[in-house]
């Protein structure tokens, strides 16, 4: 028997806009720390905005817990706003490098097309090795993994996950709202509160 | 805006060159500080050097040990409903805070914390007395920042003091290097804090929530209100007795909350949770809506979740957004300030009264006090109770004193039985049970509300975790009364071992000092009583005596508090025994 709650379990991709500030990675991280929580994967840099940076983090886990870890993270001070998403409501991708030396592939033509066929580029290319660049889905960076071992991969790194939000207009205007003492009637507080569809009842 | 900016005094003045400590002592004052408590060292010390030419106007209180200082300082908050200041220096000083610093983050206690650094070149070399302050009180502050260059500091400050006391108050640090303390920079003049951008301490109100709570309570057969601290943290206590007897729902209370309604208002049915009163507890099971005002649902007051109020509607309100859902689903959300939400509810509702439901609290509280109470608080054999300690001082102090309680059997008894006519009269450590908490925490709410008897009550364990306070008692002259409760146990771990785990006594038989011995070593009269008879002529002369004075009362060494909701168990399998 699986337990409900581990069948609820998916990925969310928390989109957090923060002030830069010394520490608060530290205090957005000990919120999942605090709960035994491991992130999947994380990304921050600046936003669109100057000065103001985004986050992107990806945990396993059911959408209760999920939205009160967002409530959590939007309690501390210097964020601004957090979001939490499926991945059917986000367009999301990571990066990968490999590096495989120059000589196998100038030899074999099996492996240029392999590289072609996962839509991957040479980002840079030197006598003793060569460093390809693709992007894609976690799968897709995988396989290429698989591609390459037979053929000497040396190394290999990939990056977090950075999502686009599909129903998002971005983040211009609601700053702007933030910077007021007085939010006006159109800024949308507490959305989680709001957007509960199926109010529980006791 | 702009016209307001121009005549500002401190823009007016042109600006001149002070030292960053200075202008923490300008900024303290502008803020309305009058205390400080604090402990000096190195890496503080030209604070400390500026405080000696503000000492008339900031009035320092030199505690101990750090831990009695940030303590006193959330009895100061907690007696005033001002933010309390500590000062402590690097390293071990910002550490010894910690304690202090969880305990006023998850009781809601504005403080501000200031403490020295090392020089910023020094930061990251393990310097002498460096400690990682700003990480590791992260998770235990509402907000932390480190200051390295002077110029920081009247922003930080004014930052600080707002994070502190709005919205959902809560503990906040300046961690200031030694350098930026020294550093003359150019002073513009001291401007308190108003707007944070990506800060919102007040959701806005949203009208449709109270139009929808209002039906529900419009509706209800059988209503019950919760209260706790926010009643109080959001200075609503007229608000909320307003829409309580309106309303005519019973009302109960969590620890934090108790006296924001006084103990013998008729609609006051008592407190929640698991050494809570016996109705309030089993009719949390009956109600049919279920209104929490300013609390959040602590497992020691829910008992086991999923079988509490399972068949109540429950309308939360909060300022808090991240409190509600979080360990009950509500039906109507009304979040904002009680202070802004409970009259917007008060005018939608309909005045009304439920005598028959009252009666039913009545009836449970019957059976309470002929089972359980009646012998607890009027015994007339055998040996003393601290219940009849504390219905003695009642009698005494006519309800109008500020009890402050320390951790275990003593708190659970001081809470359930103590008189409190008004608000701010209650003051112990809820959320994170810290043992050491009262002595150092009455001192400073002597100091927050000085025309007030403060009385500690405090048991035999918890007293000798923060004793060395005495010696600030002693050099300052603060008027405290200590109450000290000793049953040669930690009595209450002892009742778990005793209920759970077949009297196996792992631990619990603490020896203690002759308290009376110490105190006097301290030059604090003191007392020690062991028959009834005693009792209240006792007590009479700890609370006439004029200037701090310990009276011990040796108590029935295995009496255990009850009702009790065991943990683990529902609200309504409270056992009375």
């Amino acid at each position: 028997m699986s337990n409900p709650q581990q069948i609820d379990r998916q990925e969310y991709n928390i989109t957090v806009y923060t002030e830069n500030h010394v520490g608060l990675l530290n205090r957005i991280a000990t919120i999942f720390s605090r709960r035994k929580m491991n992130i999947e994967s994380l990304n921050t840099s600046p936003s669109e905005i100057e000065g103001i940076h985004r986050f992107n983090i990806v945990i396993h886990e059911s959408e209760e817990v999920v939205r009160k870890l967002v409530k959590q993270i939007e309690k501390q001070v210097e964020v601004l706003k957090a979001y939490y998403n499926t991945n059917q409501d986000v367009i999301w991708q990571e990066m990968a490098l490999y590096k495989v030396p120059t000589d196998v592939i100038a030899e074999k033509a099996l492996v240029e097309r392999l590289l072609r066929e996962n839509g991957a580029r040479a980002v840079v290319i030197r006598k003793d090795y060569t460093v390809f660049e693709t992007t894609g889905h976690r799968e897709e960076t995988d396989n290429l993994i698989k591609v390459l071992q037979p053929y000497g991969l040396i190394e290999f790194v990939r990056s977090a996950r950075i999502a686009i939000i599909k129903d998002s207009e971005g983040f211009n205007r609601k700053l702007r709202e933030f910077e007021r003492a007085e939010p006006g009637e159109e800024v949308v507080e507490n959305e989680f509160l709001n957007s509960r569809d199926n109010v529980f009842t006791m | 805006m702009l016209t307001q900016e121009k005549q500002a005094p401190a823009l007016l003045e042109a600006t001149k060159t002070i030292a960053g400590s200075e202008a923490i002592m300008l900024g303290l004052l502008q803020e309305g500080v009058d205390t400080i408590f604090g402990y000096p060292g190195g890496a503080i010390m030209p604070i400390y050097d500026a405080l000696y030419d503000y000492r008339e106007q900031l009035h320092h209180v030199l505690v101990r040990h750090e831990q009695g200082g940030i303590h006193a300082a959330q009895g100061y908050a907690r007696s005033s409903g001002k933010t309390g200041v500590v000062f402590a220096t690097s390293g071990p000083g910002a550490t010894n805070l910690i304690t202090g610093l969880a305990d006023a983050m998850i009781d809601s206690t504005p403080l501000v914390c200031i403490t020295g650094q090392v020089f910023a070149h020094l930061l990251g070399t393990d310097a002498f007395q460096e400690a990682d302050v700003i990480s590791i009180s992260a998770p235990v502050t509402k907000w932390n920042y480190q200051v390295t260059e002077a110029d920081e500091l009247p922003e930080a400050l004014a930052k600080a003091f707002y994070i502190a006391k709005s919205g959902r108050p809560g503990p906040v640090l300046l961690d200031i290097t030694k350098n930026a303390q020294l550093q003359k920079f150019d002073f513009a003049g001291y401007v308190p804090c108003q707007h944070i951008r990506s800060y919102r301490p007040k959701p806005i109100v949203r009208k449709e929530y109270i139009r929808e709570a209002a039906e529900l309570i419009n509706n209800a057969q059988r209503p019950f209100v919760l209260w706790g601290q926010g009643v109080m943290l959001g200075s609503a206590e007229q608000e909320f007795k307003a829409f309580i007897e309106k309303s005519g729902i019973p009302a109960a209370w969590t620890i934090m909350g108790a006296g924001a309604l006084p103990s013998d208002h008729p609609l006051n049915v008592g407190m929640l949770g698991m050494h809570g009163n016996y109705g309030p507890n089993v009719l949390t099971n009956e109600c049919d809506v279920l209104i929490a005002i300013g609390m959040r649902f602590d497992d020691r007051v829910t008992g086991r979740l999923d079988k509490y109020a399972r068949q109540a509607k429950v309308i939360h309100l909060d300022i808090d957004p991240s409190e509600i859902d979080k360990n009950v689903q509500t039906t109507v959300p009304v979040w904002g300030d009680c202070k802004e939400t409970l009259p917007l509810l008060t005018e939608v509702i309909k005045e009304k009264h439920y005598p028959e439901w009252l009666q039913k609290f009545h009836t449970y509280r019957d059976t309470e006090v002929a089972e359980l109470i009646r012998d607890e608080l009027y015994p007339t054999s055998g040996e003393l109770t601290m219940g009849e300690v504390v219905q003695q001082l009642n009698e005494l102090t006519n309800g109008d004193a500020i009890i402050v309680t320390d951790v275990g059997q003593h708190q659970m008894v001081a809470c359930r039985y103590a008189k409190l006519n008004q608000t701010r009269s209650n003051i112990t450590s809820g959320g994170l049970g810290t043992m050491g908490f009262a002595l150092p925490a009455a001192i400073g709410a002597k100091y927050g509300a000085p025309d007030r008897t403060v009385v500690a009550v405090i048991g035999d364990g918890g007293f000798q975790m923060t004793l060395q306070e005495l010696g600030t008692i002693m050099q300052s002259g603060v008027d405290v009364k200590i109450l000290i409760l000793n049953n040669r146990f930690l009595g209450m771990v002892r009742q778990w071992q005793e209920l759970f785990n077949e009297r196996r006594y792992s631990f619990v038989d603490i020896t203690s000092p002759d308290f009376v011995k110490v105190a006097d070593g301290y030059g604090i009269p003191g007392k020690q009583i062991t028959e009834r008879d005693m009792l209240k002529d006792a007590l009479q002369e700890m609370l006439s005596h004029k200037g701090s004075f310990l009276l011990e009362v040796m108590v029935a060494k295995e009496n255990n508090v009850f009702p009790m909701v065991p943990q683990g168990c529902s609200v309504s399998e409270i056992r009375l025994k």
